[in-house]
């Protein structure tokens, strides 16, 4: 039983009725490594401190937690940023990628196999392959390396492979599809550095306990409790690791989706990647394609522990459109003086909704994650000035 | 131990039959409503000497087949291609006398619920089912399901399979084992894998329920080499890109003789 609330997943990887290891038998063998590997790593003091050493000197942790003053005021609310963009590489995923690579390292791996959306997952590991000496092959559809063009050239500057997916939308659902399949010949020599909280048993509840410096952090950055914990939430892993942190608080917790890529607020139970979870699906079961001007949630599903928290009632799960998104970067980029990913613009973007319409009472804290900076969506936002 | 024919379906039954006669086996695939006389190739494929035949559901995210796989499943979902209608399809069809099996990914399945789904391959006249996405261990609700059903639920085995585990699949497996003979996708090969035949040595050593290799069998010789390991095989990618570059029920008819004389030839050789 889970009585943790996000602790351990149950038996055979599940949270609630989701989760699970439904990966071709080609690969099953290959979870099960990972999970064992894992599991002795992370009660290993020495690996924890290694990974301590890597997160402060080379992803430069603790990220500050900046209480957004002039935004607050304009909306009528206290408002804290957790400022992910400042890690290294622009985003939260350098946190999960670093534990994977280290993983990888200790499994005797000589290559780390990546998806990415946005690029800023592959940029990570892109990056953590040339800091432990090894290579990386990262699968983006066609159509995220033309819009994250600037990530596609920093993964090349740092000797990764880029292998773009022309398949279906040609997005991070065929990007993933298409990693899974390269891993299945390719398990002897590479592991599969699962960019969020999908994929099959462990990599759900590995990447979120990866993840969960961000709200470990913020908590203790905090003092006491908001009212709000809020987070964009595309697979889910930045949510997961903030909401880890605060997840035995009253703090509400609040994902917000892609209007366009909503699994968590509109998915239908179903399985794919290797779990159980839910996934917005047709008529016939076949998986509807996502559409989001953000690229790291245009994915249409989410992660099984999300699909748990909201069965649960313990987290809900909001959609804001492409719209709300994009003007949410231009408000926080004159009030702060942060551009923020368009992803975490869609954290935002709820909060600024929700304090206007009075769902966040007047004086209520909130604090948000602010998962990664919009340099690489430059293109997209340049159509809005 | 349970006695492995009781609580066998009409798959298996058919396949041990033949084997126990001497016969290679033949499990072609095709992709249910590739073209709009689909039905065609099936009985071109009977015609062929199949002793069983795979009809694929097609998903929208075929995450362990190659590309031509993925390109028969987006072209049968472009021309709409559903559970229920191929389904329906087959349910007007004569008897082909062969089985049929119909593979698909998990999320078809529970899209209906596996009891509705397996009560509806039956009411079409399928009696077995591979879902390469559904490891054994996860396999509980599905295979009870199926034998309540009658339907035989093939379990696949993978040459990264470690030894205690192969048992298991073999053991609650139905209709035959698949033995996947390489580790990648579907597709087409050059040659048959060095992991095939001790994948198939090492299932053998724990059952004597059929085997079959599948994935990247493509020519005759690979056939005939496949057969000196196992009880037969499954064609898929080497059938579905010569019906997507254009290939009749007739053409297809006559590259599928060329199979089944490898696997005749190679069961009349001395061993
Ligand atoms: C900046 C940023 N935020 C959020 C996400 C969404 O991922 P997750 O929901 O796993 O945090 C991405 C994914 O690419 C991203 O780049």
């Amino acid at each position: 039983m889970q009585d943790v609330m996000m602790g351990e997943p149950q038996a055979r990887g599940r949270f609630g009725e989701y989760g699970g290891r439904y990966a071709p038998e080609s690969l099953v063998e290959a979870c099960r490594q990972v999970e064992e590997t894992f599991r002795e790593a992370w009660a290993d003091p020495g690996f924890r401190a290694e990974l301590a050493r890597l997160l402060a000197l080379h992803a430069g942790r603790p990220t500050p937690l900046t209480p957004a003053l002039r935004l607050s005021e304009e909306l009528g609310v206290r408002l804290y940023l957790k400022r992910e963009d400042l890690a290294h590489t622009g985003s939260h995923k350098i946190n999960n990628v670093l534990g994977q690579a280290l993983l990888a390292t200790r499994m005797g791996r000589r290559r780390l196999i990546a998806e990415t959306g946005a690029g800023q997952h592959g940029v990570a590991t892109a990056t953590a392959a040339a800091l432990l000496g090894l290579e990386a092959t990262v699968f983006m559809g066609e159509r995220d390396i033309e819009r994250q063009a600037l990530n596609v050239v920093r993964m090349r500057l740092l000797g990764a492979e880029v292998v773009p997916v022309t398949t279906g939308s040609r997005t991070l659902k065929d990007a993933t599809s298409e990693a899974m399949r390269h891993w299945v010949s390719a398990t002897a020599d590479s592991h599969y550095c699962v960019g969020s909280v999908i994929g099959p048993d462990p990599y759900p509840w590995m990447v979120r306990e990866f993840q969960r410096v961000i709200g470990d952090e913020a908590r203790e950055q905090y003092s006491g409790v908001p009212d709000h914990v809020v987070a964009c939430v595309g697979g889910g892993s930045n949510a997961a690791g903030t909401f880890a942190g605060f997840a035995d608080t009253p703090a509400r917790l609040v994902g917000v989706e892609a209007e366009g890529g909503a699994g968590a607020a509109r998915g239908r139970p179903g399985v794919l990647h290797g779990c159980r979870s839910l996934f917005l699906q047709d008529d016939d079961g076949q998986i509807v394609e996502a559409h989001s001007i953000a690229a790291g949630l245009d994915y249409p599903g989410v992660g099984p522990e999300h699909a748990h928290l909201r069965d649960l009632g313990r987290a809900r799960y909001v959609t804001v459109t492409d719209d709300e998104a994009a003007r949410a970067v231009v408000q926080l980029a004159r009030t702060e003086g942060i551009v923020p990913a368009l992803e975490s613009a869609h954290a935002l973007a709820w909060v600024i909704r929700a304090a206007r319409d009075g769902e966040l009472p007047a004086g209520s804290t909130v604090l948000m994650t602010l998962s990664g900076r919009g340099d690489k969506d430059v293109s997209t936002l340049k159509e809005l000035l | 131990m349970t006695n492995p024919t009781l609580a066998v379906g009409a798959v298996e039954h058919h396949l041990r039959e033949r084997r126990d006669a001497g016969r290679g086996l033949f499990m072609p695939y095709v992709t249910g409503c590739v073209t709009p006389n689909w039905t065609d190739y099936l009985r071109a494929f009977a015609d062929a000497g199949a002793d069983a035949i795979e009809i694929g559901l097609p998903f929208s995210d075929p995450t362990l087949d190659g590309v031509t796989i993925q390109q028969a499943s987006d072209t049968a979902l472009a021309r709409g291609a559903s559970t229920r209608r191929i389904l329906a399809d087959l349910s007007g069809l004569p008897d082909l006398g062969v089985p049929l099996v119909a593979s698909t990914y998990y999320n078809l399945v529970l899209h209906d619920g596996p009891e509705a789904f397996c009560a509806a391959l039956r009411r079409a006249g399928v009696d077995g089912l591979i879902v390469p996405d559904l490891p054994v261990h996860e396999a509980d609700e599905l295979a009870d399901m199926a034998a309540a059903t009658g339907v035989d639920l093939a379990l696949l085995a993978s040459p990264a399979t470690p030894e205690p585990r192969l048992a298991e699949i073999a053991d609650r497996s139905r209709g035959f084992v698949y033995a996947v003979s390489l580790m990648g996708t579907t597709g087409e090969q050059t040659a048959l894998a060095a992991s095939a035949a001790q994948l198939t040595r090492r299932i053998r050593r724990v059952t004597d329920r059929p085997v079959l290799l599948g994935f990247g069998i493509s020519t005759p010789d690979q056939a005939r080499e496949a057969r000196r390991h196992a009880d037969g095989v499954v064609v898929g990618a080497a059938v579905m890109r010569r019906v997507l570059d254009g290939a009749g029920p007739d053409d297809v008819r006559a590259f599928l003789a060329t199979l089944r004389r490898a696997l005749d030839q190679e069961c009349d050789a001395p061993r």
